[in-house]
């Protein structure tokens, strides 16, 4: 019959369209991860901080206002390191460069690998923050119950939104499992991962167990 | 509980189409067992989709039953606090994809071909195998409460890194499980749109159709568009415990907000994919009791349209508390009031429908009106939870568990029992019993109140979901809860009665089963028989 068959070329033409919708959603939804990072880098939202040293900009102190930086840090678990901060607050100028003291702990007997992942609190601060030496730009390594202090060095830019008084920087400690020891140190922590997947799902397993 | 289906083919509407492929492998159907997994008819698929919604409803509810019991009193009693997590994981997933989502999908494959006059629908071995994905599925997905670390105990929104890093073992298990379950709702979906787009009675425009065909095609639609996202991020999250990728792992550089972000874009839609076709089936039964046409039937259309495209602009509402910049809180907080403009509209019609309407309470009108008071509350407490500042206090509080369970309990699930006695005439060629189904009405409207209301109380005065325990003061708010909930569940047993004796017998029902009936599926006689429409019917304009 005429219409049956103009039914079944309609149902047709309607399935290639609905796959096609389908499996661009798929693509899309994946595609969103990059995009998703973009964004992120440019609006600077998600308090995803560059994983690279800045130099300092000489520009004049604001010595009009007070920002109160707070550190906070986390271990996780799968890592015997404890890690802490010489003071937990300090209020600097926009302008200013400042430095303070982070110290790493190893508590366990057996040298391993760590990394601190940086975030900012409120993430619009991320932008005009310059960060010109951090430990978070690279993997440390800490042989068994050594403790080791690296500074960190940073500057407010002065275009620093007028609402923002405190900024809370965040560092999370994270296992890194290393079998190649010579591998660059100063990869960022994206490279160092990405070059060792394997060793990565390891740590996931070592972190989940211990929960 | 094997039904008792519609007796075969009495051929009254036989067609010059006998010689169509199709209609010749029905001569001899297998008996048994077989016929049941081979079949193709949209009528038994349909009956399949209900019968396995019904069961799961009862699975997840159980599930929900330990939950309750557990907060009847403060302390830990009954159950360890892992278990406690499995089982709020388990009772949110078993009910959104087991028992939602299934018993639309079961009325869409009965009433659809029948409310456009097609002879089945378009794909129907496909839609044998939507349906066979989803024993199996959920098999899999109830079997990882017995594998070793137990079942999933992230919460029926598994973010990452929780379900990722720190999830149990049999976490890939449930990534396949939802894959299957995501794939069988796509492919119905698929169905339904290239049904309702090519099969409808010759002289129906779009704008002809009833309002459940229209509901399910733009809730298709949403399926299409979202259910690959999920599928995306459950790929994502498989790659994440598996291959070491790093997608939400930030100690690899990825971003758990990101999952959240993404969850969402899938989630917020999938919200509307489980009320859309509700308002599809009260915009059939407020017209048939109120014996009126319905009132702006084109704007119900879009008014539906909008709500679509809305909830694709609105996702990040669940994540005011992740830091979002303000800009952005102000957005979304804009974008999910602007919601209730079109749900406005829709409430607003069914209650203009009644005005002046020749009104009579049969159980099915009883559970829409129900729909409409209580879905409206739940509408309220969305409203009052899309304040960003206000969320502040009640995220992740007793009063977003309030806030859902008043729209899919007594709004979702309550237009589908509406829908199942509404139709049951034409399923069984029985009326349910008028007086089971009106104590079940009662007893679940009590119950359901009584289980809810509660917790809006409760989630403002600061309790948090998902806890096995909690502080004193919550004690009564949570006693009244579990009461309502034994309650309530207990009550639904009637529900199964009614629908047990329907089948086997009762008041006989003509073609026209209620007074006020207008749609084509009370055209051809009660039950159904197992072939309709292999002529196309002639499709008389009602005007709208």
């Amino acid at each position: 019959m005429d219409s049956r068959e103009q039914n079944q070329v309609g149902v047709r033409r309607t399935v290639i369209r609905t796959m096609a919708v389908l499996v661009g959603m798929f693509a899309f939804a994946f595609a969103l991860v990059p995009l998703y990072d973009v964004f992120c880098q440019i609006t600077g939202i998600n308090g995803k901080v560059d994983a690279t040293a800045q130099s300092i900009v000489h520009e004049e102190v604001d010595e009009s206002r007070y920002i109160n930086v707070q550190f906070i840090t986390r271990g996780s678990p799968g890592l015997p390191w404890q890690m802490s901060v010489e003071m937990h607050q300090m209020s600097v100028h926009p302008g200013q460069t400042a430095e303070v003291d982070f110290t790493f702990t190893n508590n366990s007997h057996k040298e391993s690998w760590g990394q601190a992942v940086p975030s900012v609190s409120p993430s619009n601060a991320t932008r005009h923050l310059r960060k010109v030496s951090c430990f978070c730009f690279e993997e440390q390594q800490l042989q068994g119950n050594e403790r080791l202090t690296i500074p960190l060095v940073f500057q407010l830019a002065r275009d620093l939104p007028a609402d923002i008084n405190t900024i809370t920087l965040v560092y999370t400690l994270y296992p890194i499992e290393r079998v190649i020891q010579n591998a660059s140190l100063n990869n960022t922590i994206n490279h160092g991962v990405k070059n060792d997947p394997k060793n990565e799902a390891k740590n996931n397993n070592a972190a989940g167990e211990t929960i | 509980m094997s039904p008792k289906l519609p007796p075969q083919p009495h051929l009254q509407h036989s067609s010059t189409a006998v010689s169509d492929g199709q209609s010749q492998s029905h001569a001899a159907p297998p008996k048994g067992i077989l016929r049941w997994l081979l079949t193709t008819n949209h009528k038994e698929i349909g009956s399949l989709y209900l019968i396995f919604s019904l069961t799961m409803f009862f699975v997840g509810g159980i599930f929900a039953l330990v939950v309750r019991a557990e907060l009847f009193q403060p302390g830990l009693q009954l159950v360890e606090p892992e278990f406690f997590n499995q089982m709020t994981t388990m009772h949110g997933l078993i009910m959104v994809f087991a028992a939602v989502m299934p018993a639309f999908t079961g009325l869409a494959n009965w009433m659809i071909p029948l409310q456009i006059g097609a002879p089945d629908m378009a794909l129907p071995r496909l839609n044998n195998f939507s349906f066979w994905l989803l024993p199996v599925a959920f098999a899999l997905l109830l079997s990882t409460l017995f594998m070793p670390g137990g079942g999933p105990n992230f919460g029926w929104t598994f973010y990452a890194p929780l379900s990722t890093n720190y999830a149990p073992p049999s976490t890939s298990f449930f990534i396949l499980a939802l894959h299957m379950a995501g794939i069988s709702s796509i492919l119905g979906a698929i169905n339904i749109i290239a049904t309702i787009l090519n099969m409808r009675a010759p002289g129906m425009r779009l704008m002809d159709m009833p309002l459940f065909v229209w509901t399910w095609l733009i809730t298709a639609f949403l399926l299409i568009a979202v259910m690959p996202v999920l599928a995306a991020v459950i790929t994502m999250m498989l790659m994440d415990i598996n291959f070491g990728t790093s997608f939400f792992n930030a100690a690899g550089g990825g971003d758990p907000v990101l999952f959240q972000h993404l969850f969402w874009t899938f989630g917020h839609p999938e919200v509307y994919i489980m009320i859309l076709p509700a308002f599809g089936i009260v915009s059939a039964i407020i017209p048939t009791f109120a014996r009126k046409p319905l009132f702006g039937y084109a704007s119900m259309v879009y008014a539906t349209a909008a709500i679509a495209f809305l909830s694709f602009l609105v996702w990040a509402h669940h994540m005011f508390v992740v830091g979002m910049p303000l800009v952005a809180e102000l957005f979304f907080m804009y974008t999910t009031m602007l919601i209730a403009v079109p749900t406005g509209v829709k409430v607003f019609n069914w209650v203009t429908t009644l005005f002046r309407g020749s009104i009579s309470f049969e159980s099915p009108m009883l559970f829409a009106l129900a729909f409409v008071v209580l879905f409206t509350i739940g509408g309220f407490s969305g409203l009052m939870l899309a304040i960003a500042p206000a969320d502040f206090q009640y995220h992740d509080t007793y009063f977003v568990v309030a806030h859902f369970h008043y729209v899919l309990v007594p709004g979702a699930i309550f237009a589908i029992m509406a829908g199942v006695y509404y139709w049951l005439p034409k399923w069984t060629g029985n009326y349910p019993n008028e007086r089971l189904a009106q104590w079940h009405f009662w007893f679940s409207i009590i119950g359901v109140n009584l289980t809810f209301f509660p917790m809006h109380f409760a989630g403002l005065a600061g309790m948090p979901r998902r806890i096995p325990d909690y502080a004193l003061q919550f004690a009564d708010f949570n006693l009244l809860s579990s009461i309502g909930a034994f309650f309530f569940g207990a009550s639904q047993l009637l529900f199964v009665l009614g629908i047990i004796l329907c089948v086997r017998g009762g008041k006989k029902a003509p073609a026209k089963a209620w007074e006020g009936a207008e749609d084509l599926e009370w055209t051809v006689p009660s039950p159904a028989p197992l072939h309709t429409f292999e002529t196309p019917p002639v499709f008389h304009r009602i005007s709208h």
